[in-house]
């Protein structure tokens, strides 16, 4: 009697759906949604899911201007002066800062900064349920810390409500962002985005080279100001002059950032050679003085070299959210309902493309159209029959079952959407194999072709390589 | 409603449950799963079979994470390519989480699917858990 109720099957579950529903499916069909256009977290992707910010990016824009604006008027006004009057690497030297600040800044903002995914209702269930197990939960609610040992210290880990998962060591809930994030930082917003254990390195190569930027134009402008004002001028005279209330201009900017960015610069180098988060720093959860016993830093390597190596040089670990992937097919059919509301915002999304076709974006759509005529991929198959939710008929029916009807046009995208690991590596993927699974009790292939259950294909963000 | 009784039949077996493996942090923050043999697996594998498994994942996860030369050679080109080299390479990590992908298919082929078990790549749950999918046990006759 339970398999009744277990209606996974696509062209059942389109059957007994009001046609007007169905319309729906099939539009939404046509348009095969990515994973992060209903990603939980507030967070704003632009170029199909390739660059992520924070929602509220509001001083990313004035900290872009502002560098842009004085490297301008520097470039502008002083360097033909120096160029002349001192040596040509000024302005060589000047650039190749301004170029790695820019890049650095970008990198940090529109990198993931670590983003832990949410849990899937079968885990946070499982992990709800030993919850309950361990604790008495009659008369106070269970607790929702857990204590665990690294390198024989103490360290508890918190329970997550939004994510429903218990976080792991040194990863923070970002209440902006609405995200956990792992190694979690601080939520930067002259950066616009939250930084983390991926964009840490990224953070603080940008602040050092806006450190030595910033000093650099600041000693500029004095020099310039100093060789007019030797030229028998006063400072007023030199200033009114040249071209000239700006490198005046520059000069209060400059004075103003050092300040800030010398400091943040220093207080970033103490943490990384101590291997500390700011968040980590600000609680004092490490700090000897609280408590009698020694509770320093678990995660420490107890040398500067190796903590700095480790915290910047570190492997780069991999995006955990996977943005670029296609959604599955269960998870599109349940918000039939909601897909006109939902609709709109993305469509709002998709136009504010800021990035033009690359040569990687080109070689991806190759690869999708290869793969969506090529052989079968795997799926983790995930029935999730809690939910209720109607999978996917996966990539094994797209072989030839035109018996499947109006799911063969879902399962060409649940195809497609295999390629991408993260959204750089799509070109690598070629090899996909069935799933192993299905040879377990499809004594008829061609039927369990047609008729799979099985959900989350296109979750499968990695597909073997041969 | 007959129909679909017969075609249920001849699919896959219904997912009776699934376990997750979580993670094990005693040395770290280093991805590491815990090599604790779950109860409810105990019918379908041995014990010996499932930590040889996991360990090999851990291994693999130690491997990518590992702090040493190459990496921190990449780290430092990297650096001073203002990070646009990982626009055109691919990154130890991402290598070595192919062949963790690789390594996690063959394990399917070989032992859990005879079992009516699945493994999930963790990278797929966030490298939270490894989940293991038990699928119902046709051959003893479910009786649906």
């Amino acid at each position: 009697m339970k398999n009744c109720e277990y209606q996974q099957i696509d062209p059942r579950a389109l059957s007994v759906l009001p046609s007007s529903a169905q319309n729906h499916t099939e539009k939404k069909a046509q348009r095969p949604r990515r994973k992060w256009e209903v990603f939980p977290g507030k967070n704003r992707f632009f170029c199909d899911g390739r660059i992520i910010l924070a929602r509220q990016n509001g001083v990313l824009p004035l900290t872009l201007s502002l560098i842009i604006v004085t490297c301008g008027l520097f470039f502008a006004f002083d360097c033909p002066f120096l160029v002349k009057h001192l040596t040509v690497f000024i302005p060589v030297i000047g650039g190749v800062l301004f170029v790695f600040v820019v890049l650095s800044l970008l990198r940090t903002s529109f990198t993931d900064p670590g983003i832990l995914p949410r849990a899937t209702p079968d885990e946070a269930a499982d992990v709800e349920k030993q919850i309950d197990t361990s604790g008495s939960s009659t008369y106070r609610p269970p607790p929702r810390t857990k204590e665990i040992l690294i390198n024989q210290q103490v360290v508890k880990l918190k329970y997550c409500f939004t994510c429903k998962t218990f976080r792991p060591p040194r990863t923070s809930h970002c209440s902006l962002c609405d995200n956990c994030v792992e190694r979690f930082d601080h939520h930067c917003p002259w950066v616009g985005n939250c930084v983390g254990k991926r964009n840490y390195r990224f953070f603080y190569s940008f602040i050092i080279s806006l450190s030595f930027l910033t000093s650099f134009i600041f000693g500029c402008v004095i020099t310039h100001i100093t060789l007019r004002t030797q030229a028998g001028k006063t400072i007023v005279q030199a200033i009114q002059e040249s071209p000239a209330r700006y490198p005046f201009l520059e000069l209060v900017v400059c004075f103003f950032s050092i300040w800030s960015i010398l400091g943040l610069s220093g207080f970033h180098t103490y943490l990384v050679a101590s291997n500390l988060t700011t968040n980590e720093d600000i609680k004092g959860s490490w700090s000897s003085k609280r408590g009698a016993e020694d509770s320093g830093n678990p995660y420490t390597y107890n040398s500067i070299i190796t903590n700095c190596c480790a915290t910047l040089c570190g492997p780069m670990p991999p995006s955990l959210i996977d943005r670029r992937g296609f959604l599955p097919h269960d998870e599109a059919i349940p918000a039939v309902s909601a897909s006109e509301i939902e609709l709109p915002p993305f469509t709002a999304k998709n136009d504010a493309h800021m990035c033009t076709p690359s040569t990687k974006d080109v070689l991806e759509r190759m690869v999708h159209s290869l793969d969506s005529q090529g052989l079968c991929s795997p799926g983790t198959p995930k029935t999730t029959p809690l939910n209720g939710e109607v999978s996917s008929a996966a990539a094994l029916s797209r072989d030839a079952s035109s018996s499947a009807g109006c799911s063969q046009q879902l399962d060409h995208q649940a195809v497609a959407a295999h390629c991408p690991l993260f959204s750089r590596s799509s070109k690598r993927d070629s090899l996909h194999s069935i799933n192993p699974a299905f040879r377990l009790a499809a004594p008829s292939p061609s039927l369990s072709r047609t008729t799979l259950i099985q959900g989350d294909a296109p979750d499968t963000g990695f597909i073997p390589l041969p | 409603m007959a129909e679909t009784h017969s075609l249920q039949d001849l699919q896959q077996p219904a997912v009776s449950s699934k376990v997750f493996v979580q993670r094990d942090y005693s040395s770290g923050t280093i991805c590491k799963f815990q090599t604790k043999f779950p109860s409810e697996l105990e019918s379908r594998l041995d014990k010996q079979q499932f930590e040889e498994t996991i360990q090999t994942l851990n291994n693999l996860y130690a491997e990518a994470e590992k702090l040493g030369g190459k990496s921190y050679f990449e780290g430092c080109l990297a650096c001073l390519t203002a990070y646009t080299i990982f626009l055109c390479m691919e990154t130890h990590y991402e290598k070595v989480l192919k062949k963790i992908a690789r390594y996690i298919k063959d394990q399917n082929e070989k032992i859990y699917a005879p079992r009516g078990l699945l493994l999930t790549d963790p990278i797929e749950r966030g490298l939270r858990v490894v989940e293991i999918t038990i699928f119902e046990d046709r051959s003893i006759g479910s009786g649906r």
